[in-house]
């Protein structure tokens, strides 16, 4: 039985909220604009929590089990990150105060700048993207405004991996550039003689993931790096793999001129449902008057009686505000307290861990699934999900019936470079007894490919509801529970 | 630190892959760069992590320490505790990106309710499962608005009356599209304008004409003539408003608006420091394929059960890629439901009601300071919602230091981003200020005054 919308529980004249009487003299609403009827759903409290804590039981969670989904490095999300962030000195804190009255919070920005900057070999971070594709929207708008400042209008092609997220390309043609794929070379990596072709006079910069989508790191890393700096380009690094690189390698120490953070993978902070995330952005020493506003800065050096004294400031030739106030402030405050945690040591042992599992699970679901770029991987692998002997199962019939062994399918038909693709990434935060499990129910599944192939098919069984038309989603489009029409 | 393996585990996961030591498995990494000394401070257990959070969270003053008159694009409202207890739950917030409706319609089922809620708030057709904040909406609209003349039209028009930042957000994102020149927003048109001026900007040219409602300065501006005057040109209209003036005032929708935006961190988020909040982004629906971000639809599973997807996903990034129109792909899933709950909590009755008393107090709040000596309105003849304009008879900062020492915040200082606004100052009343708040606020001002 499907939950019923807030707008089906509804009962007229049901209340679930009241605020005290106003205790100030009345004043009629403005003539002419007065809103006569505004129909919201009519619930009590009990309702709403009651329909709320039913949805919740619909969602596959870290919380609730493993969720290997590929390249979104869905790690355990410490709780206390949560008690941090919703401190009431943090919370209740407005973008607007006077910054003697928020030095806190401008301590906390900087040291989380400062820690990211030790981390990634950056001069400078700025923390206000929102989310990694606004990381790199701030990225690819740096290399326009860059060139433009040299007199260098020629620049109009970024280059894009074959395997890069779609982010980047979608990124590169909002920010106004001609986008030139780069194919990959038979172990995974960026093909050097693709790419040194397209390296002259036109090139503003190349985008690159490394770990790249494969789980792979990049074996010419430098020297892809030193062909597009040798034509006058700069290097965009996509952070979305970062995790794979704490405490083992500083992207900015290998010539990367521009990279984003997500603090929602690699930095615990929750994935929510799809949001908030945050997509710090670090850049070369070159880049850094560049960045967007504001940043934070030490405006008074403190002495031995008083800490210093923190405020904003605009970079000199700033692409400009990408956004309202500072960023996603309680998405720091929860990186802050994970970073904090985890000291030097702590952070390469995420990396290594996380790497540990990716290839011990690899090891085991190579056994019965092809795996196309058979090397060392990162933190993450893709196999192909079909067999070529069992031409009617797909990847997504062997996602969809993981469901029914209670896991998360990994992401799927991603990157585009595998065929079928079944991209999974453990993280560091899952045992050795999950991650025998799941390779446990990948080999049955195999089996069950082979034996049964339609059941496959029809998979999951044992989920809230099964597959789902989207055809009929997309064709009979219904995007809300009512509408003033009917 | 949230690492299971025992050593013992270790070393039988190494003879598995083969491997002697973890270090191996890090061969291809450049050597030279190969496990660099991080500087950072030593690892803390949760303890004393709690302790450095708790002493840091202290060097701020709070709402809870101040009584509030800040506003200017964030509001410090009443949250239901409620809201926090469903955000709470590690089913929602430790999920991702629905993307398998099977195991995934706890979020796909709140967001499409979501969706409903800002169609009903806003009397648009469609909503969208949310972007950044208002200001990346306000600036994705005159993107989606540039896309509907495929590039043709090159005249973005802004109202200097939209959020200082929200404008500065529009330059920045149109710097990505070539040709394209923003008008109207530099504020050179004089604070008294009264939108001809902007209304003559309106040409065949221009794609689209951003409004704010009720304005930065807490105005309810009429844009009747002005959205005529867009619609004869061909051009798009966007509202950005505020979702808590929504409860008592005519919406977007009734004012043929054609995008709708705004900062949804009114309705049951917390102001943080600016964020993470919530962005709102409502069309009407023969802008759909344009739209940009996540979008829920109704279905059926092969039962025949209702159920969710996201659709039309081949509007998205990870589909169409360079071709796409924007490059985002997740939305604000946490804040949506912050304010699902909300919404469906307050209902039709409590949410007119919050809005009601934000607008009486506000109202209060400004009869009580213009009767001040040396403080008067600068829009006296023009409808207000929560947020209205004092002329000052000092300069703004000066008067808000003095407030500091009653515990008061003073509103937003305009001469930071309006040139002719020396001396003026934005005030925000909610419903969480009492009369007696006000009292004090208005016998403080009294007292720089004669100090």
């Amino acid at each position: 039985m499907p939950e019923k919308t807030i707008y089906e529980l509804s009962q007229p004249a049901r209340k679930g909220f009241t605020f005290p009487e106003p205790d100030v003299p009345s004043t009629p609403i403005a003539e002419g604009f007065a809103r006569e009827s505004i129909n919201l759903p009519e619930l009590s409290e009990l309702d709403v929590i009651r329909h709320f804590t039913n949805l919740s039981h619909l969602n596959h969670s870290v919380d609730g089990g493993f969720y290997p989904l590929g390249s979104c490095t869905m790690k355990y999300n410490p709780k206390i990150n949560e008690a941090t962030a919703r401190l009431p000195g943090f919370g209740n804190t407005h973008p607007m105060q006077p910054i003697v009255s928020v030095q806190g919070n401008l301590y906390l920005m900087y040291q989380l700048q400062e820690w990211l900057q030790e981390i990634s070999g950056f001069h400078q971070v700025c923390l206000t993207p929102a989310a990694g594709a606004h990381g790199e929207l701030v990225g690819a708008l740096i290399i326009k405004k860059y060139h433009q400042v040299n007199n260098d209008h020629k620049r109009v092609k970024i280059l894009i991996p074959d395997s890069a997220h779609g982010t980047n390309p979608a990124t590169s043609s909002m920010s106004g550039f001609d986008v030139v794929p780069v194919p990959s070379d038979s172990r995974g990596n960026v093909d050097l003689e693709a790419l040194e072709s397209h390296c002259d006079d036109t090139l503003a910069g190349l985008m690159l993931t490394n770990p790249n989508t494969l789980g792979l790191f990049e074996e010419h890393v430098e020297k892809v790096i030193q062909l597009v700096h040798n034509c006058g380009g700069l290097v965009y690094g996509d952070g979305a793999n970062l995790n794979a690189l704490l405490g083992v390698i500083r992207p900015g120490d290998v010539g990367f001129d521009i990279l984003h953070f997500n603090l929602h993978k690699t930095f615990s902070t929750p994935h929510g449902g799809g949001g908030p995330g945050s997509g710090p952005v670090g850049v070369s020493k070159a880049l850094a008057e560049y960045l967007p506003s504001p940043i934070v800065t030490i405006i008074e050096e403190g002495d031995d009686e008083n800490p210093p004294f923190f405020g904003f400031y605009t970079p000199e030739k700033t692409i400009g505000r990408m956004k309202a106030f500072y960023g996603h402030f309680g998405i720091f405050v929860r990186a802050y307290t994970y970073i904090a945690m985890h000291g030097p040591e702590g952070l390469r042992d995420i990396a290594e861990k996380a790497v540990l599992n990716a290839n011990y699970l690899m090891t085991l679901v190579k056994e019965d699934y092809y795996l196309p770029y058979d090397r060392t991987c990162m933190h993450e692998f893709v196999v192909e999900g079909s067999w070529k002997d069992i031409p009617e199962v797909h990847a997504l019939d062997i996602s969809k019936r993981l469901m029914d062994y209670g896991f998360h399918p990994p992401t799927n038909y991603f990157p585009l470079v595998v065929h079928e693709a079944l991209m999974i990434e453990p993280t560091e935060t899952e045992s050795k007894q999950t991650l025998d499990a799941f390779a446990a129910a990948m080999k049955a599944i195999a089996k069950e490919a082979r034996e049964d192939p339609e059941m496959l098919n029809n998979a999951p069984y044992t989920t809230p509801i099964r597959r789902c038309d989207e055809v009929k989603a997309a064709r009979d489009l219904v995007l809300c529970c009512w509408t003033p029409e009917n | 630190m949230f690492t299971p393996h025992t050593p013992q585990e270790i070393e039988e996961m190494l003879r598995v892959i083969g491997v002697d030591s973890i270090e191996a498995l890090f061969e291809r990494v450049p050597a030279k760069h190969r496990f660099p000394k991080l500087d950072l401070p030593e690892g803390l257990t949760e303890m004393e992590v709690a302790a450095e959070l708790k002493e840091i969270a202290a060097a701020n003053a709070s709402t809870e320490d101040f009584i509030s008159f800040l506003g200017a694009g964030a509001y410090d409202h009443y949250i239901p505790a409620a809201v926090d207890m469903i955000l709470k739950r590690g089913e929602f917030y430790t999920a991702y990106t629905p993307y398998q409706p099977e195991v995934s319609q706890g979020t796909l089922q709140a967001i499409f309710e979501f969706q409903s809620l800002m169609t009903e708030l806003t009397e648009m057709d469609i909503s969208n499962a949310s972007h950044y904040d208002g200001a990346t909406a306000t600036a994705e609209a005159a993107i989606l608005a540039y896309h509907s003349f495929r590039g043709k039209r090159k005249k973005v028009v802004v109202s200097p009356f939209v959020n200082p930042q929200y404008r500065e957000t529009i330059r920045t994102y149109m710097n990505g599209l070539d040709g394209v020149s923003v008008v109207g927003d530099q504020g050179d048109l004089g604070i008294q304008a009264d939108f001809t001026e902007l209304s003559d900007l309106i040409d065949k040219n221009t794609s689209v004409v951003i409004v704010q409602y009720p304005d930065f300065f807490g105005r309810i501006n009429d844009y009747t003539k002005l959205v005529e005057k867009a619609h004869e040109q061909g051009a798009l209209v966007t509202f950005v408003f505020n979702p808590t003036a929504l409860g008592i005032l005519k919406p977007p929708g009734a004012f043929d608006a054609d995008i709708a935006v705004g900062d949804g961190q009114p309705l049951g988020i917390p102001i943080s420091y600016g964020g993470p909040y919530l962005g709102i982004f409502t069309i009407k629906d023969k802008y759909i394929r344009k739209l940009a971000g996540r979008l829920i639809g109704e279905t059926v599973d092969e039962e025949g059960n209702r159920a969710y997807v996201l659709t039309l996903t081949a509007r998205e990034q990870h589909i169409r890629r360079e071709r796409s129109t924007s490059n985002i792909c997740t939305n604000q899933g946490l804040l949506a439901l912050a304010a699902t709950v909300y919404l469906s909590l307050l209902g039709k009755t409590g949410f007119t009601q919050v809005a009601n008393l934000c607008y009486q107090k506000a109202h209060h709040a400004a009869e009580q300071i213009s009767k001040l000596d040396g403080f008067e309105l600068a829009f006296p003849d023009t409808p207000f919602f929560h947020e209205f304009v004092v002329k000052t008879p000092k300069p703004v900062n000066e008067i808000n230091l003095h407030l500091q020492n009653h515990w008061i915040l003073g509103g937003y200082d305009l001469s930071q981003d309006y040139q002719d606004m020396e001396n003026h100052m934005l005030v925000a009343v909610t419903e969480k200020i009492s009369r007696d708040d006000i009292d004090e606020f208005v016998a403080a001002l009294e007292e720089v005054t004669n100090a």
